[in-house]
């Protein structure tokens, strides 16, 4: 939790920013609009911490989250009967393609970087060589309920949430970051290395498949949904202090990491901050995050570092 | 003498399951079975126009990849390099403005901004300590709101005589492959035969025992940044001759950043630094190509074209994988 304080005191400081420019952010209604708009890339975000803590990467969890949306679309076809299997069927298939990511890495040790690249390509060529190069057919009302009314959203959102920390307080948790901290160490000491990084991959997909449900109700279907995600995501996951390379970080700083993340663009937005521009301010607000905490480190928090190590071994 | 033959066996089988002959031997495979599949299909393969075609299309990814070699061999990689060809083309021909008199100042504006954005990224990189993939990642952001504040659409002029560098060609060599071959040229002597070299690959392999040995990381890893962006800025200038002027998404429609990437592991550098070389990425960057040119050829939809990219890079590096799993000491 100590970990997650400078992010959750940047959130509040720019969350209080945005309310004293937009009063009805501070009603309800407003906050859980705003809770409801950046669900889908908290959730992506849990799911890339997974990975990114363990030491490695997902980059296909933005095609993943298009394919998502354009197979929902086109077995849906806006017939409301076919709501439900569609909807298991689209967990099912984030499962598969995250299942695939982890055997790839572990088994044949293709670095997950590299993976994840192929993986995108394969699933944004494949997906539209399905569909005819444009996304076809449309969702039905029950299926858009999900990303469009907030109680399902923010309900969606904070189940997640909560499994993601559950799943960090269990043994699971503790051996995911064991083995990004020291691999080896972690595999001498009789963590199974493979099924766990396995298990972190596999729910790195389901998390893009539920993102990609959400974002399908909310912004409807487009080929262009899930672009840029991938970057998004892992942007979010290290702004809330988590580093890349594995090992340190809590999920609900880097779940901070996405709320802030949209905070940032909502308040460029009420300051009329032009639509490009805005990724200016992310880049710079990027890089001067991870600079920060890496030049702190050395001199303020060297002891406690030793300390976690510990823990963590 | 049985040990001889044996050593001089293992030798030379050391030297077939090398990384770089692996894509070489790739290549001349890709080009049989993409000869005789064209051939099959009532057409002709090894062409005048699909050799030149080629390299047409390989230069500006050649050139990036080449760049990004360095990187990737010094245990670092650059993101932000599709941006900074967008930048560069821009710059290059709003400089130019269309005018034969601007081309040196164009050429020395674009050299000098992307040296500017490699030491920008070389910096954060080793004085700040900032991950590689973050810091590009950042810079690639900055770049792509100002590019998107400031312009809409393509802008600025180049000169007739400026895009000769993108069209014309010596006999079946169009100059764009020649600036390639010279910019491989020159990183495969920096890599073989200068000490700077030997400190990249030093640097790759384990950063903490580069520095204990004596080596100046942080100046190797800020040298190595500012080589791999005027790469993009290089790339950025032939794409710019092609289009006849600048454009924001030239880097980025081109996939530059991940892309060159992949050629650079296709060609069998590891990702982590400290192993490969220009060759191998060259072989990988030609792989790319002829795979495309053979797409091309038997009109296959575009977006089949990505599956199976996506699925050889993956293959290679699983089979680099295993490679050095049997000849090296195994990596856990």
């Amino acid at each position: 939790m100590k970990r997650a304080l400078p992010i959750l005191a940047v959130l509040a400081v720019l969350l209080a920013a945005i309310a004293i420019v937009n009063p009805f952010f501070l009603e309800p209604a407003g906050f859980l609009s705003f809770v409801r708009r950046a669900a889908p890339l908290v959730i992506l975000a849990a799911g890339q911490y997974l990975v990114i803590v363990s030491g490695e990467f997902d980059l296909s969890v933005g095609s993943l989250v298009t394919v998502e949306v354009v197979v929902a679309a086109r077995l849906i076809d806006g017939d409301e009967a076919a709501t439900w299997p569609v909807l298991a069927l689209l967990i099912v298939l984030g499962l598969f393609v995250g299942l695939v990511n982890g055997a790839v890495t572990t088994l044949l040790r293709v670095p997950s970087f590299i993976t994840t690249l192929g993986m995108m390509l394969v699933l944004s060529g494949a997906v539209f060589l399905w569909t005819g190069g444009a996304p076809r057919g449309a969702l039905s009302q029950a299926f858009r309920m999900f990303g469009r009314q907030t109680g399902w959203a923010v309900l969606t959102l904070v189940v997640v949430a909560v499994a993601a920390v559950l799943l960090m307080r269990a043994n699971f948790g503790r051996t995911l970051i064991a083995i990004g901290d020291n691999e080896r160490a972690a595999a001498l000491s009789g963590v199974r290395v493979t099924r766990v990084r396995l298990i972190a991959f596999t729910l790195s997909g389901v998390s893009a498949a539920v993102a990609g449900i959400l974002l399908g109700g909310f912004a409807g279907v487009s080929a262009q949904v899930g672009q840029g995600l991938e970057f998004q995501a892992i942007t979010a996951v290290v702004l809330g202090g988590v580093v890349l390379g594995g090992g340190r970080g809590t999920v609900i700083a880097a779940m901070a990491g996405a709320l802030t993340l949209e905070a940032l663009f909502t308040l460029l937005n009420l300051y009329g901050v032009s639509g490009a521009l805005k990724f200016t301010v992310q880049g710079v607000v990027l890089i001067a995050a991870v600079a920060a905490g890496a030049i702190r480190l050395p001199f303020l928090d060297a002891p406690k570092v030793k300390g976690d190590a510990h823990a963590v071994s | 003498m049985t040990q001889n033959v044996l050593a001089d066996g293992r030798a030379r089988f050391g030297a077939l399951v090398n990384p770089t002959s692996v894509v070489f031997l790739a290549l001349a495979g890709v080009i049989l079975v993409g000869w005789a599949l064209v051939a099959v299909d009532g057409g002709q393969f090894l062409t005048m126009e699909t050799v030149v075609g080629v390299q047409q299309r390989s230069a500006a990814l050649g050139i990036v990849a080449v760049g990004q070699t360095l990187a990737i061999l010094a245990g670092s990689l650059d993101l932000s390099v599709a941006y900074l060809i967008s930048l560069a083309s821009l710059v290059a021909a709003v400089t130019m403005a269309g005018q034969d008199s601007n081309i040196v100042l164009a050429v020395g504006a674009v050299m000098g901004v992307s040296a500017l954005v490699g030491l920008v990224n070389g910096l954060m990189i080793s004085k700040l300590r900032v991950h590689a993939f973050i810091a590009t990642l950042g810079i690639s952001l900055i770049i792509k709101g100002i590019l998107g504040d400031l312009y809409d659409g393509p802008a600025g002029r180049v000169p007739e005589s400026f895009q000769h560098l993108g069209y014309d060609r010596l006999g079946p060599v169009p100059v764009s492959a020649l600036l390639w071959a010279a910019v491989a040229l020159v990183a495969w002597f920096l890599l073989r035969r200068t000490k700077y070299g030997y400190r990249v690959y030093a640097v790759g392999g384990d950063v903490e025992v580069a520095r204990l040995s004596g080596i100046r990381t942080d100046r190797v890893i800020i040298i190595t940044h500012v080589l791999c962006s005027l790469c993009a800025g290089i790339a950025g200038l032939l794409l710019a001759s092609r289009l006849g002027a600048g454009a924001p998404t030239v880097g980025t429609d081109g996939g530059y950043d991940l892309e060159s990437i992949a050629a650079v592991v296709l060609g069998g550098a590891a990702l982590a630094g400290g192993r490969g070389g220009v060759a191998g990425t060259v072989g990988g960057v030609l792989l790319l190509a002829v795979l495309d040119s053979v797409f091309n050829q038997l009109e296959v939809n575009s977006f089949f074209k990505d599956v199976v990219r996506g699925v050889v890079i993956v293959v290679a590096v699983a089979v680099y994988a295993r490679r050095t799993g049997l000849i090296g000491r195994r990596r856990t």
